[in-house]
């Protein structure tokens, strides 16, 4: 029992029964001034608020970027793929690091250009935009894979109906491709929850980063550390089975493989 | 944003360096390592009685559904707490490596690794086709005969292109190892940026090096890849 209780003297530990173990640990989980309770919680707000926005930011992103290679337009095409070749190489942490200063840079020369003094960049937003930067590379990969893995037949079958090219995408393309792109489309919400604690690297208080702000006040690492992961745990795996939900309704109706 | 200040290149390429060397070390030694964990993993997940099945399910579903950053503080910082209230631990030989982050980086790493790794190597064993495990059972092979000469050579040949992938990911993961003080590549580039105080050539300059070290590893696999001559 005493292994559970890093930094907390020995011969005080030792003394604790079970019960007063666990009213220790609800203790140090309460609301308001004594506890973690309201931090951790308002982190882990933080770190879905972020997660849903970027990703949100990214799939718009991936469309247009899954549209774009798949056009004509021989610049675009090249411009998206130096974008996701860039992106998919360099390690989340430095292209987060490398956009935060760059944005927040490039935002205050416009301000100072335009004759007011320099502003301090929102935090949230700016953890939103960078972070949906980064996976809106990995959705125009996923979505492109989607999109051609629609049958050529049922697009010409739109097209000789006399569907318009956007009538053709909403009607045909976007309902055929949805189902592929699910699979990828759920491994990027995951990655992008967990992406989210990179972004308590340039200071931004979301799950991660309250956590180990409580953690150095009690000096409860382990303890605080494993709550911390039980929120990023019970997210993934909620949102697991909402994709798995939203798989099969996406699939009705379609033959089942195997 | 200009980008032309390079005249701390001389004075600090030796922390570069000696960065290099440490990140490479803990991708290899997490992915050599990692992997030899996950056979047993994914095999369990396959094969195993229900108690070590359900084991080996819960320990990849925790390792892919935490984020690494808080994996790698958990160790570090929770775990390495502890370790000063066993008795007698100040005194034992073992304390020098408690002080020491990049034994939990690589502890963290490898654990990691293992557990996505695992999950493959799951889908690789399944899918290695039921008659040639039968056949090979027919010739009278014993169960680890059959696992050594059929099974986990045909389901190693499986993951083989999605290993690339994976290393690579791995590769992306490690400047997290900075954030428990390890002087990696990402370490040294902050040092020079703590001396300097420049923002942008020295993490320029780290992203370029990890495209560099990414297109190696892909061509390495290929290269691989093309030596093991399959039917497709």
């Amino acid at each position: 029992m005493a292994l559970f209780l890093g930094g907390v003297d020995l011969t005080v530990v030792a003394a604790l029964s079970w019960s007063e173990l666990f009213s220790y640990w609800g203790g140090l989980l309460s609301w308001g001034e004594t506890g973690f309770g309201d931090e951790l919680f308002w982190g882990a707000f933080r770190t879905v608020q972020i997660a849903v926005f970027s990703y949100a930011f990214g799939l718009g992103l991936g469309l247009f970027g899954a549209l774009g290679k798949l056009s004509g337009i021989k610049w675009l095409r090249n411009v998206l793929g130096v974008y996701t070749t860039i992106v998919r190489a360099v390690p989340e942490l430095v292209l987060i690091l490398l956009l935060y200063y760059a944005g927040t840079d490039s935002i205050n020369s416009v301000v100072i250009a335009l004759g007011y003094p320099p502003i301090q960049v929102n935090g949230l937003v700016a953890a939103i935009f960078v972070l949906g930067f980064v996976q809106g590379a990995y959705s125009t990969e996923v979505l492109r894979a989607a999109i051609q893995a629609v049958p050529v037949g049922q697009l010409e079958a739109a097209t000789a109906f006399g569907m318009s090219t956007f009538k053709r995408f909403i009607r045909v393309t976007l309902p055929a491709m949805l189902p592929n792109a699910i699979p990828g489309l759920a491994n990027l919400w995951l990655n992008c929850t967990k992406d989210t604690a990179l972004i308590s690297v340039v200071g931004f208080t979301e799950l991660a980063l309250a956590t180990r702000q409580a953690a150095g006040v009690s000096k409860q690492y382990f303890f605080l550390y494993l709550v911390a992961q039980a929120i990023y745990l019970t997210i993934s795996l909620s949102s697991t089975s909402l994709f798995d939900w939203l798989e099969r309704y996406l699939r009705r109706g379609q033959r089942k493989h195997a | 944003m200009m980008l032309n200040h390079w005249d701390w290149l001389p004075t600090h390429y030796q922390y570069l360096i000696h960065g290099l060397g440490i990140t490479l070390f803990v991708l290899v030694f997490s992915v050599v390592v990692g992997f030899a964990f996950a056979v047993p993993l994914g095999l369990a997940q396959v094969t195993g009685s229900m108690p070590a099945r359900k084991l080996a399910g819960a320990y990849c579903n925790y390792i892919r559904g935490t984020p690494l950053l808080t994996q790698i503080w958990l160790l570090y910082y929770g775990v390495g707490s502890l370790f000063p209230l066993i008795p007698g631990m100040r005194e034992h030989f073992l304390w020098v490596i408690r002080l020491d982050a990049i034994y939990y980086g690589l502890l963290a790493f490898t654990l990691n690794f293992a557990g996505y790794e695992a999950e493959i190597m799951r889908g690789a064993f399944l899918s290695v086709p039921r008659g040639e495990l039968e056949a090979a059972r027919a010739f009278g092979m014993s169960p680890m005969k059959v696992l050594l000469r059929v099974w986990f050579p045909s389901a190693v040949l499986k993951v083989l292109p999605t290993l690339a992938g994976e290393v690579i990911g791995q590769l992306k993961s490690t400047p997290l190892i900075f954030t428990i003080p390890v002087m990696d590549l990402m370490g040294a580039t902050s040092k020079v940026r703590q001396d300097t105080y420049l923002v942008y050539e020295p993490l320029i300059l780290l992203a370029v090096i990890y495209m560099v070290l990414t297109y190696i590893i892909t061509r390495g696999f290929n290269y691989l890849e093309r030596l093991i001559p399959q039917r497709r």
